[in-house]
């Protein structure tokens, strides 16, 4: 082991040469803007792509759904990014602390209460807060068990919340043993994200959300850069590393909790699309890095979406699919050594 | 006597040992000295069938180890790395009885428990016996893992640098029993050592290794000369006698 | 140490007792009340006792191979695994025994929990958390494999609801596979110093003459095996191989040869309390075991992480 990283230290160049593109050396900035170029492409393929329709309804109908789609992508991809860089890891997403485990126990929940039929016909606005409100709640206990014992390391707070995960799982898969399967069957469908029934008026408090987490991100990405070098590293350049990683964790669970209202839980699709920024950015600054994630995230998302739509005739769920090619890229990642 | 022939290890284009012909006699204390990166460690994995080497053969009383059986080596040599992260909540007593287990395979009888408690003794562990080694402090946990091997009570003994994590009182009081297991038992131990001065005091025999080749093997005498050293080690230093043995000075 | 094995044996026969005495019809001293006992009540509690210590013993032989505190069968994929192969069956093959169901899970959650234990070796670890998120992420990559195909054959939630621990469908005749599972636990007292030493890593075991791959892949095929008899036939208990090795392990410490029963009895003690208690919560109506164990479970994972000081860094 102690050979192989000494032998990574002296000959860096096999490393790079093994790397994407090998014949053209493109710069950070030359791969982000083919990339914002290729997302762009795509959109507008999403848009304009055999268009039956008239006009005026093909744009508000799949501009809705493009819009979802952005967002989805936005929160996911920066949320993932920003807790790989937090936690100094990148094998762990922040959709396994339990959160899509207390989005599944809150619908079953209201499922189960309030029957089937009421609960397709409840307020949006009603059931969106609920949900945020419970998420909140969690991660803010969460932050309880951070910030007032210290002494903890990161990792173990993940776990914690992977164990709450499980609490929820399993008071949900209680539920679900008492509810009938017809009902089962209305549960089922919005409990695997759908990217079809979002309703405009959350898109609308979705943007401005995400608008803010934008504008300041943009002005402490240099410091991201510091805090993926270690907490110890961070605190010895002068990164005040405890607000920095409260704030990112306020962040991280808010985009999370936005996705999955808006869509339900998608688990790998994060994972998927950070490294596969990693890889094809061909840098380690978030100014890169997290502009790289989110075009991946969209040219993935649409495109299957395209791709399924107008060439496989949707029939499965796309967030099973992106899920299902997403953990089989993680697992062969792992097993191809290209994680560290 | 425990030889080494064409020793090479290789990991991808990089050689780490390169052509090492070594003999280890069959008593005494064996040094072997280098700087970071020289293969010491690798070397001790080879010889003790803990990693296999790309290419060479490793015998032991001419039989070659990779064709004897593991279970009777166990009896012969005893190895002990530097690193022993250990998980499970084990006690003292626990791991020593562990290093009986190439005689005992688990029922240990009254010969296999006199040995394990004349050990203990030796190394003043009668008091840590039953408190579990991960609440030990890093010396304790030495001694521990240290009593664990030389209750393997094999001929052959390899430590790999033995002194970690010790403090100067119980590195020369382990330095002495390891000297007073060689001199009186006729044992043979064979350590990586970092200390040159420790390895001077104690040792038969200094194998001086760099680059992943042995450069010197000689007596402790002829080793500690500031040119020898100088040239292991690629640093300017300074050999002085003090009460008729060499010391060597390496701190400005 | 032989004064908590007693406790806990006590402990074992009082909730026994109890576990025969629960029930939506009284016992009486006739003959329909001893077929009753005969048909339902002993093949159940036998049925736990079983689940429950094998389950126990499967997770404490995972965390001697993975040497590490927090894994066990359903935080390594093994569990999805075995899972995927039930699945597997019942899509392709439907009417096939339960012996084939049975041989087919238990070769996948051998697959399945090799590759986890070779990411192990693949990646660096920095801490001791790692290990479980890891293990958790993969089971969940497995999750999305199975959900994937099992939505698209329509059995989502027979599959779901299949996996779960239950006990209440146990009668006479539908759970006498769980003595292979019983089985297995006392092969793996027999082989204990072994296991423990494959704890104390790869180079240690060499060191004593120990032939580490020879152990590392029996323990791997307990492990899988006995994980393998419980999905089959009564589905999982999340946890139980997590928290009960660890509470062992705080009384008596690692020693396989001397914690091993003690790990098999608080095994059998906390899967019997918490069948009684899944079936006296909601009386007359029973709650699923791995529900109430999900919620126990995680309890005491979580005054294991947070409680104690040896786990805080």
């Amino acid at each position: 082991m102690q050979v192989d990283n000494t032998a990574n230290i002296e000959l860096p160049e096999p490393i790079n040469k093994r790397r994407l593109l090998p014949i053209i050396k493109l710069t950070a900035n030359h791969r982000l803007c083919l990339a914002v170029l290729l997302a762009l492409a795509t959109c507008l393929l999403y848009m304009s792509w055999n268009v039956t329709a008239s006009w005026e309804f093909t744009l508000e109908f799949r501009g809705k759904k493009l819009l979802t789609f952005l967002i989805v992508a936005i929160a996911i991809s920066t949320a993932t990014l920003l807790f790989q860089t937090l936690s100094n890891n990148r094998i762990i997403t922040p959709a396994i602390i339990g959160f899509d485990s207390l989005y599944i126990l809150i619908q079953t929940a209201l499922v189960f209460f309030l029957g089937a039929m009421q609960y397709t016909q409840l307020n949006v606005y009603l059931k969106w807060g609920i949900e945020i409100s419970l998420l909140v709640l969690g991660a803010s206990f969460l932050f309880q068990c951070l910030f007032v014992k210290k002494r903890h390391s990161l990792y173990l707070l993940i776990l914690i919340g992977v164990v709450f995960g499980v609490l929820f799982h399993s008071l949900s898969a209680l539920l679900m043993r008492l509810i009938n399967p017809s009902e089962f069957t209305v549960l089922q469908d919005s409990l695997f994200a759908s990217f079809n029934a979002v309703d405009p008026h959350l898109l609308l408090i979705s943007t401005l959300v995400i608008g803010c987490i934008g504008i300041f991100v943009s002005k402490v990405h240099h410091q991201y850069d510091v805090l993926a070098l270690g907490e110890a590293m961070a605190i010895n350049l002068g990164i005040n590393h405890a607000r920095l990683s409260r704030v990112t964790l306020i962040i991280v669970i808010t985009l999370i909790g936005l996705s999955t209202s808006l869509v339900g839980p998608v688990t790998f699709f994060g994972l998927l699309v950070v490294n596969l920024a990693y890889i094809v950015s061909a840098s380690h600054l978030h100014r890169h890095l997290i502009p790289m994630a989110i075009c991946c995230a969209i040219i993935i998302l649409v495109g299957s979406d395209v791709l399924l739509q107008h060439f496989l005739h949707y029939n499965s769920k796309l967030s099973i699919i992106i899920e299902f090619v997403g953990g089989i890229f993680f697992l062969l990642l792992i097993l191809r050594n290209k994680i560290r | 006597m425990i030889q080494t022939q064409q020793l090479c290890l290789k990991y991808g284009t990089i050689e780490v040992l390169k052509d090492i012909n070594l003999t280890f006699k069959s008593a005494g204390i064996t040094s072997i000295i280098g700087p970071n990166g020289a293969g010491k460690s690798s070397l001790l994995s080879l010889v003790c069938r803990l990693q296999q080497p790309t290419s060479g053969t490793v015998t032991l009383n001419g039989e070659q180890i990779s064709r004897l059986k593991s279970p009777d080596l166990a009896r012969q040599l005893a190895v002990l790395r530097q690193e022993n992260h250990i998980v499970a909540r084990l006690t003292v007593e626990d791991l020593v009885c562990f290093g009986r287990f190439p005689y005992h395979q688990g029922r240990p009888k009254t010969a296999d428990m006199a040995k394990i408690d004349s050990v203990i003794d030796f190394l003043d562990l009668q008091p840590f016996r039953l408190r579990y080694i991960n609440e030990l402090s890093g010396g304790q946990r030495q001694r521990a893992f240290i009593a664990m091997v030389l209750a393997q009570d094999t001929q052959y003994l390899f430590l790999d640098e033995p002194l970690n994590n010790l403090d100067m009182k119980h590195s020369v009081n382990i330095m002495k029993r390891l000297q007073q297991a060689a001199q009186v038992m006729h044992k043979s131990i064979i350590m990586v050592m970092h200390d040159i001065n420790f390895a001077a005091c104690y040792s038969d025999e200094i194998i001086a290794m760099k680059q992943g080749r042995i450069i010197y093997q000689d007596c402790p005498q002829m080793i500690m000369q500031s040119q020898m050293l100088e040239n292991i080690y690629d640093m300017p230093l300074k050999v002085i006698e003090l009460e008729g043995r060499p010391l060597c000075l390496y701190y400005r | 140490m032989y004064k908590f094995n007693l406790w806990a044996l006590t402990l074992v026969i009082v909730l026994c007792v109890t576990s025969l005495l629960i029930g939506s019809s009284s016992l009486n001293f006739d003959v329909a009340s001893l077929d009753l006992l005969l048909i339902s009540r002993i093949p159940r509690t036998a049925a736990l006792i079983l689940a429950g210590t094998s389950l126990a013993v499967a997770g404490v032989i995972m965390q001697q191979l993975a040497r590490n505190k927090f894994v066990e069968p359903t935080t390594t994929g093994t569990v999805e695994w075995a899972t995927l192969g039930m699945l597997l069956m019942l899509m392709f093959f439907p009417q096939a025994s339960v012996f084939y169901k049975l041989l087919v899970a238990c070769l996948m959650s051998v697959i399945g929990t090799a590759i986890f234990l070779l990411i192990l070796r693949k990646i660096s670890l920095r801490s001791d958390f790692l290990v479980p998120l890891i293990g958790i992420m993969y089971a969940g990559v497995i999750g999305a494999i199975i959900t994937f195909i099992a939505y698209r054959a329509e059995l989502l939630q027979s599959i779901w609801v299949w996996v779960q621990g239950d006990f209440s469908m146990i009668l006479r005749g539908r759970y006498e596979l769980l003595w292979l599972a019983g089985g297995l636990s006392i092969l793996a007292y027999f082989t204990a110093d072994k296991l423990t030493l494959a704890g104390l890593g790869k180079q240690v075991s060499i060191n004593l003459g120990i032939n580490y791959n020879r152990v590392f892949i029996w323990g791997l095929i307990l492990v899988a095996l006995i994980t393998g008899v419980s999905v089959v036939n009564s589905g999982v208990i999340p946890f139980l191989g997590l928290v009960v090795p660890n509470i062992v392990s705080l009384l008596v410490g690692d020693n396989l040869r001397r914690s091993l029963p003690l790990v098999a009895l608080v095994g059998a003690a906390l899967v019997l309390f918490c069948d009684i208690l899944a079936r006296v919560i909601n009386y007359p109506y029973e709650v699923p075991i791995a529900t109430v164990m999900g919620v126990v479970g995680s309890c005491i994972f979580l005054y294991l992480l947070l409680g104690n000081k040896r786990y805080a860094s």
